[in-house]
């Protein structure tokens, strides 16, 4: 194997210095955004509120003609018996969906996007900017590692931190092209800004050459799916908190949603839909991580003859396999769903971040891969 | 005591009993990880019980260091399983009916379902009906008809994808069992040069399964021509392994032509279904022992066991039990680069560049014949006595010789070792099978959603009839069948021929398509009354329907309208 290219190395050490500052400048102006940005729109149905909502800003004057005639409809469509959905029956009304339309106007007719939040102020745009950039020099970082090493740029736990973390701003991005909830940025981007920091100081470790026992295809299978799922579980589980978060405020002050932490959660979105993006984020993640446990399983069985033996890590990836079953399995049985569910999610996430973290430092077993002394 | 055992039965087979037993399942896993087990490393075992010998023996009568042997942990995942089977087979049966009925009579008031949507049909009520039948069952919804309504549903792979699942789960533990009944497994320290017969006296090691006898094992045999250590020779990584092979020769059984091997580390070799792995390997230097009376006593490598992994410093020991006067023992390190730093001796690199050895050497009894099992590594120095040689450390071809005139030990050379695992596991294949399969029903659970839409066509009128069209989403995680119940909507209103504008209050201002309602259903958020009837309108029915399409668990309304209609998810409370 050709020796490491520390040219490349270097540039790869630079491109994640430039993505911590790029993320550090999205993590302000998402706070920005909770600090000066424009509120969401008071949540009125019907046509005026709509109709001002959406002339406030030039940028939904487009839409102000749908919203116009969304509000026309629903006046006509209270009339009709079969409504239900008439202003006085639907007092909190349904909002469904992964969480309701709580902007107004932001129901844009024709485009397939599901959930409510504001439409995107300047704050959100720079940041998401500021994201967008930080993804992009965080990739090439990566990629300039795997190439200056001539391998797969996750073969320690500097690498692997680096492109969980990446996975879990794409898991993140990818949320937000779907589901709007440009809120939550803050509160995910700030942990990975942490998580990158460290990464830059304790774990880094210099580039170099893979021990032999990670001589197989089997690492871009396993461990590459293993940074898709635990991404999206990062995702998952920053949803949740705030889920449980916003849950208690609401159960609290039913009174006045906008008493004490309310002035910053009624930016974010209702409760049940946050629980809901955490539950589907975990629906996605939760295949990928069984498929790359038995990945994980084929692999041990060609390099140490045994396809599961109990290995610290291997345990931990059970423990955590189990744990979210466990929350799919709650969130689907009455009396349990809802903080219960939530809270059993969490623990699975702290399962998965101790094998992460715990399991390669204090304990040592097979997969001791970390590469920190 | 029917009624009791009833009552035992259906708790265990409970939602809530199996989600702790799935807690205790994981639980029960983290001493696994946390203390030494016998059965990954029984030396760490050794240790614990000497650094807490009060609380080793507690530990050990809970079984924590075998956790995974432990009878309580297979009492945990047996009634885990248990539970499983016990929910699982009979939703088997449950679906294998459910696939050969009907889906269930239309509601009476289709308004109350989350998704709504009314139009003016020009066809009568039993042309529509017709017509809708026809398109539903060409989307090949299920489609049951009655009079005046229709019902239809899909999906029915959800449930069969959840339940292969779980009864592939059920097979993975089979294949685990079966693997531990019938398969074995061995490890056997092969010196370069040497070969062994896949025999129960030639392993060093033989974990058989409970139904596996001595005959039963393959009868190959092994040999290592060479074997070859490539290192990182620079850098922060240095003496990093970098790539190993070990080159041997087999025979798939006596007489059978020899095969030649590259064995790597991911690369095992696979002879007769059993499976050969490279796990370690390790320097022997080469001794030969002239005794006290002139005679060679010993001649032939030592294997050394590594102490430091980066360095490949090893320890070990050699027994001359036929030494005379005196049986003689040497214990001491193997050092591959071998460097004196302030006086002490280390190994700088794995790579035998400066091989050395240096030796303690003792003489007396070695206590090999008091029937007390020894291990090859450790020398028993109660009945010897150290002798007083100057240590200092041997290059190849250098000897020690020992006082009293009691013999010289001289370092000859050098050879490498590895060590191999040797697995035979007939429940590997199965297990694999079962695993995909749990994956692949899981997908298919998660993918396929499952839904009911419900028709009813009454005369209008003035001619034509009035078509209500009603969706219910009977899965989480629906919110697309939003968007496909107006897409249906839209398909049902052209082929029943709804008119382009006119007609009912309830369509919206642009007319063309069906006008689709939010009803009240399901969980509310605590921010209050968004758009309630804010709704539809011919050019956007995807949009609104996006908005109605989430709540999951119907609620109040959807419940009582569709009141054979049990949330699935519910169902095993």
């Amino acid at each position: 194997m050709p020796p490491v290219n520390l040219g490349l190395a270097q540039l790869s050490d630079h491109f994640l210095l430039a993505t911590v500052f790029f993320y550090a400048l999205a993590v302000l102006a998402f706070a920005g955004d909770f600090a000066f940005g424009r509120s969401a729109a008071p949540r009125v149905a019907g046509k005026q509120a709509d109709a001002e909502v959406a002339a406030e800003s030039p940028a939904a004057a487009e839409r102000a003609q749908v919203a116009v005639g969304a509000g026309v409809t629903a006046q006509a469509g209270s009339s009709a018996p079969a409504s239900a959905a008439s202003p006085d029956t639907a007092k909190p009304a349904a909002p469904s969906g992964p969480f309701a339309a709580d902007g107004g106007p932001a129901v844009v007719a024709g485009s397939r996007w599901r959930a409510g939040g504001a439409p995107a102020g300047p704050w959100v745009r720079a940041a998401l900017a500021l994201t967008v950039i930080g993804l992009v020099t965080q990739v090439l970082g990566i990629a300039t590692r795997g190439l200056a090493e001539h391998r797969v740029p996750w073969g320690n736990m500097y690498e692997f931190v680096m492109a969980i973390t990446c996975a879990a701003v794409i898991a993140f991005l990818l949320l937000l092209i779907r589901f709007r909830v440009y809120s939550v940025g803050l509160f995910l981007m700030a942990p990975i800004v942490l998580a990158l920091g460290l990464c830059a100081t304790v774990l880094y470790t210099a580039a170099g050459p893979l021990v032999p026992a990670l001589h197989s295809y089997w690492i871009w299978i396993h461990v590459t799916t293993m940074t898709v799922a635990i991404g999206s579980y990062i995702v998952a589980a920053v949803l949740t908190v705030l889920y449980l978060i916003a849950d208690r405020h609401t159960r609290r002050n039913a009174a006045d949603p906008r008493a004490g932490l309310g002035a910053v959660l009624h930016r974010l979105p209702p409760a049940d839909a946050l629980d809901r993006l955490s539950y589907r984020t975990v629906i996605f993640a939760f295949p990928i991580w069984t498929f790359a446990v038995i990945a994980g399983a084929i692999w041990a069985d060609q390099a140490w003859g045994r396809y599961w033996g109990w290995d610290p890590k291997e345990t931990w990836a059970f423990i955590t396999w189990v744990v979210y079953a466990g929350y799919l399995h709650a969130r689907a049985t009455a009396g349990w769903r809802g903080r219960k569910a939530a809270y059993i999610q969490l623990i699975g996430f702290t399962s998965l971040v101790f094998n992460l973290i715990g399991v390669n430092l204090w304990i040592t077993g097979l997969h001791s891969y970390a590469g920190i002394n | 005591m029917l009624q009791w055992a009833r009552w035992c039965w259906r708790q265990l087979t409970s939602m809530r009993t199996a989600l702790i037993l799935l807690f205790l399942l994981a639980l029960g896993s983290v001493p696994g990880s946390v203390l030494p087990q016998q059965g990954i490393d029984p030396q760490a075992v050794q240790q614990y019980y000497a650094a807490h010998p009060a609380l080793a023996p507690w530990l050990a009568r809970f079984s924590l260091f075998n956790v995974f042997g432990a009878p309580w942990f297979a009492a945990i995942y047996l009634l885990l399983f248990l539970s499983l089977a016990g929910c699982v087979i009979p939703r088997t049966f449950r679906l294998a009916f459910a696939a050969r009925q009907q889906p269930p009579r239309a509601p009476r008031n289709l308004a109350r379902l989350p998704l709504v949507s009314t139009m003016a049909s020009p066809l009568g009520a039993d042309a529509a009906l017709a017509a809708s039948s026809a398109l539903l069952a060409g989307k090949r919804f299920r489609v049951r008809t009655g009079d005046g309504w229709i019902s239809a549903e899909k999906g029915y792979l959800r449930e069969a994808g959840n339940l292969l699942f779980h009864l592939a789960l059920l097979a993975l533990l089979v294949a685990v069992g079966m693997g531990g009944l019938f398969g074995y497994k061995a490890n056997r320290l092969l010196v370069a040069g040497q070969s062994f017969g896949n025999t129960v006296t030639a392993l060093d090691q033989f974990h058989p399964g409970r139904l596996v006898s001595a005959a039963d094992l393959q009868p190959f045999s092994i040999g290592l021509d060479s074997f070859s250590a490539r290192y990182v020779s620079s850098g922060p990584d240095m003496g990093q392994p970098a790539a190993f092979n070990a080159y041997l020769s087999y025979q798939s059984q006596p007489g059978s032509a020899t095969q030649h091997y590259d064995l790597q580390v991911n690369h095992p070799l696979n002879v007769d279904n059993v499976k050969v792995y490279l796990i370690g390997h390790g320097y022997a230097p080469v001794f030969r022992v002239t005794d006290g009376t002139g005679r060679v006593v010993f001649n032939g490598p030592v294997p050394f066991i590594p102490v430091a992994v980066n360095s490949l410093m090893s320890e070990g020991v050699v027994k001359v039990p036929d030494a005379r006067p005196q049986q003689l023992g040497f214990a001491g390190l193997f050092l591959p680069t071998t460097v004196d730093v302030g006086g002490k001796l280390q190994s700088a690199f794995p790579a035998p560049y400066r091989p050395a050895v240096s030796l303690v050497s003792f003489a007396g009894n070695l206590g090999m014949n008091s029937g007390v099992p020894q291990s090859v590594y450790q020398l028993n120095t109660a009945g010897l006595h150290r002798l007083a040689v100057k240590p200092r450390p041997l290059s190849p071809g250098q000897s020690i010789r020992l006082p009293h005139e009691m013999g010289t030990l001289t370092f000859t050379g050098y050879r490498q070792w590895i060590s191999l695992a040797i697995t035979y596991d007939p429940g590997q294949l199965p297990a694999l099978i079962a695993a995909i399969a749990a994956l692949a029903g899981l997908l298919v659970s998660f993918l396929v959603r499952r839904r009911r839409v419900f028709l009813r066509a009454v005369p209008a009128a003035g001619g034509g009839s009035t078509v209500e069209f009603a969706g219910l989403a009977r899965t989480e995680s629906s919110e697309t069948f939003g968007a496909e119940f107006a897409d249906l909507s839209t398909e049902l209103s052209a082929a029943l021929g709804v008119a382009g504008d006119g007609g009912a209050g309830e369509r919206g201002p642009h007319g063309a398509t069906a006008d689709t309602v939010l009803a009240t259903a399901g969980e509310r958020g605590p921010h209050g009354n968004v758009p309630a009837g804010k709704t539809p309108s011919g050019t956007s029915p995807t949009a609104h329907a996006d908005a109605a399409a989430g709540p999951t668990a119907p609620g109040a309304a959807a419940a009582d309208a569709a009141a054979d209609v049990p949330s699935e998810t519910d169902e095993r409370e």
